[in-house]
């Protein structure tokens, strides 16, 4: 029961960890950007390729999926997304799609459709006993890098110069030009550090939620259901959200597997009617 | 003769005449039809196909009557397509064999979810909107599958036995009695929307679409319109989904994929939205290029696919449609230029 607890906890966590850079865009920015798992799956396939081809480490291997990924998204913002951030929702939503579509074809194309493998290194291996209950090292591991990352991330957006303006530049992006803060290059910054997010949550989450081609389109609903019932406006919401879907999920397909993943749309479908904004989301004039 | 051209060619100088002329046929609508039908006998090695593309049509132009018109952003309208399926399948399936009478009830099925869950979409932004619908479809889709015992699961429904239609016409192994049969279910439902949308409901719906707040300001009961016009979409799509198990006479959980929901949103941005010829133009486009492609490369032809999606949204505003009109103005404003020189 307690390990249940503890591995949905683990398990959430990865799904904050993949969902808190999509949260950054959506909620700060105001972009729906669906094609988020494909940078997930980046930073995933690039461990794997890393590991398993060239014999790296997989501690490597967590900062490199951060800096390969945010790297990625630099480039796709500055080249593509730049000149969506005006357009419609829907213009938004079909063109992500149109990138995910092409990101599973050719993942597919260079590693095929199998689901590929890690080896976790020995010293993260085995299982500890912690407070009487049976924990894996590695999902240990992983809620300890997520909580630090969690922690950072709302020091970050509330304490620093960075966060101030990135909240200045999203409610008025023409009045903080004016004030000589540099929109663009905010915007940048902050998908850059989203899809780098991303990213280091696919190296996490390699072992426990397994890479194949379909990543991003089986993840994509986790994401959004994830940001859509935490509300996008904090970082708690999702934080919150996500631990609560990853203990029901893992709860739910231990005791009852036959219900499948019904539960967790008919809750999200249920909050979604019940407070538009999300559970901790605010009010949201836009 | 003068009688004639004048139909084709309404005065738009004036109010009444600008109206009326998106309302009137042109002859080029009319020709589309005429072909669409002699094809049933031009190309009858085709017919399969063709039925295919009148399926997806329909299915699309329902899209574009909540999307195109109504401004609702969705992300799960196959939830309609399949509960019309596994409306006619079951039907056909349990010896009720009359296919029109299966199409009905199958519309009606698939309307009172789309009543129902109309209230749902009314609120919340456009994220929040793309989610509901979402879940709605992925809700349907994993009681299809829960539901084995009547669904068939992931076996998918057989053993559905139509009836001829009208009493008249059997179904044949070449799909010749289906194609004339969606052809003629896809010209009916394109001739209501027509009228439909170039109603004075049409164009408060556009209204609603352009400005909500201020529509519901001028008096239009916005909520109103917008649950009748999200029931109306889920008839024609739940009608769309119980042509593809009559004339397939198989139901599979396909139906309810998250993959028709996205391809219906990028065929009718492929075709031009907002305009009912979109819809059917985008399914011509996107049942060919997906012949040709998964010809080449079966496996890939989704990376195509995607490339396609991201270039119209980012270069290719309003679709073929869009580009076929722009590109006209383009025309007409040279020739314009040229005869003043």
């Amino acid at each position: 029961m307690l390990t249940i607890l503890f591995d949905g906890f683990a398990y959430g966590m990865i799904l904050f960890v993949l969902a808190c850079g999509l949260s950054v865009t959506l909620g700060l920015m105001n972009f729906i950007n669906l094609a988020h798992g494909a940078f997930a799956m980046a930073g995933g396939y690039l461990t794997v390729v890393l590991m398993n081809r060239f014999g790296v480490s997989f501690f490597l291997c967590i900062p490199a999926g951060f800096l390969v990924s945010a790297a990625l998204g630099v480039v796709l913002e500055r080249t593509l997304y730049v000149r969506l951030y005006a357009r419609s929702h829907l213009d938004q939503v079909l063109f992500s799609i149109g990138l995910v579509f092409m990101a599973v074809s050719a993942i597919d194309y260079f590693m095929g459709a199998q689901q590929q493998l890690i080896t976790l290194p020995p010293s993260l291996q085995g299982r500890v006993s912690l407070f009487g209950i049976q924990v894996g090292i590695y999902r240990l591991f992983v809620i300890a890098i997520c909580l630090v990352l969690a922690v950072a991330l709302q020091l970050i957006l509330s304490r620093t110069r960075f966060g101030s303006q990135l909240r200045a530049a999203v409610d008025d992006a023409r009045v903080a030009r004016g004030l000589g803060i540099n929109v663009s290059l905010i915007f940048t910054v902050t998908f850059a550090f989203g899809s780098g997010l991303a990213g280091l949550g696919g190296v996490l989450g390699a072992e426990i939620l397994g890479m194949d081609p379909t990543f991003p389109l089986k993840f994509m609903i986790y994401f959004l259901v994830v940001i859509s019932v935490g509300g996008a406006t904090t970082l708690t919401g999702p934080l919150l959200a996500s631990i609560l879907l990853g203990i029901a999920d893992v709860a739910g397909k231990y005791y009852v597997p036959t219900v499948g993943s019904f539960i967790i749309y008919t809750i999200m479908v249920v909050v979604l009617i019940l407070r538009p904004q999300g559970l901790f989301g605010r009010a949201n004039a836009r | 003769m003068f009688a004639l051209l004048s139909y084709f060619r309404p005065d738009t100088a004036t109010a009444a005449g600008t109206l009326l002329a998106p309302v009137r046929w042109r002859p080029l609508e009319i020709l589309f039809w005429l072909v669409a039908a002699s094809l049933l006998w031009l190309a009858p090695s085709k017919v399969l196909l063709l039925n295919e593309i009148a399926i997806l049509a329909l299915f699309v132009l329902s899209l574009d009557l909540i999307l195109g018109y109504a401004g609702i952003v969705s992300l799960g309208h196959g939830a309609f397509l399949g509960v019309g399926a596994y409306a006619a399948g079951l039907l056909g399936k349990h010896g009720f064999t009359d296919p029109v009478m299966g199409l009905l009830i199958a519309g009606a099925a698939a309307g009172l979810l789309g009543f129902v869950t109309s209230f749902l979409v009314l609120r919340g932004t456009d994220l929040t909107k793309l989610m509901v619908t979402l879940g709605v479809a992925l809700i349907l889709r994993e009681l299809a599958n829960k539901f084995g015992n009547i669904t068939g699961g992931a076996d998918g429904l057989t053993g559905v036995v139509m009836g001829p239609v009208l009493g008249l016409f059997e179904f044949d192994i070449f799909g010749k009695t289906a194609y004339g049969y969606s052809l003629t279910v896809l010209f009916i439902l394109f001739y209501v929307a027509r009228r439909l949308v170039n109603s004075p409901y049409g164009l408060m719906l556009r209204a609603i679409k352009g400005n909500s707040l201020r529509t519901g300001a001028m008096g239009v009961p916005t909520n109103h319109r917008l649950v009748t016009i999200y029931t109306i979409a889920a008839v024609y799509a739940g009608i769309a989904g119980a042509l593809l198990a009559q004339t397939s006479q198989f139901v599979s959980l396909d139906v309810l994929d998250f993959h028709r929901s996205a391809d219906a949103l990028l065929i009718l941005v492929l075709g031009g939205s907002g305009q009912l010829w979109g819809a059917v133009i985008g399914s011509i486009a996107f049942k060919i290029m997906y012949d040709y492609l998964a010809a080449i490369t079966p496996q890939y032809w989704q990376f195509w696919l995607g490339l396609v999606l991201v270039l119209i949204v980012l270069f290719g505003k309003g679709g073929i449609l869009g580009f076929v009109n722009s590109s006209r103005e383009w025309l007409a404003h040279r020739l314009g230029k040229g005869a003043a020189k």
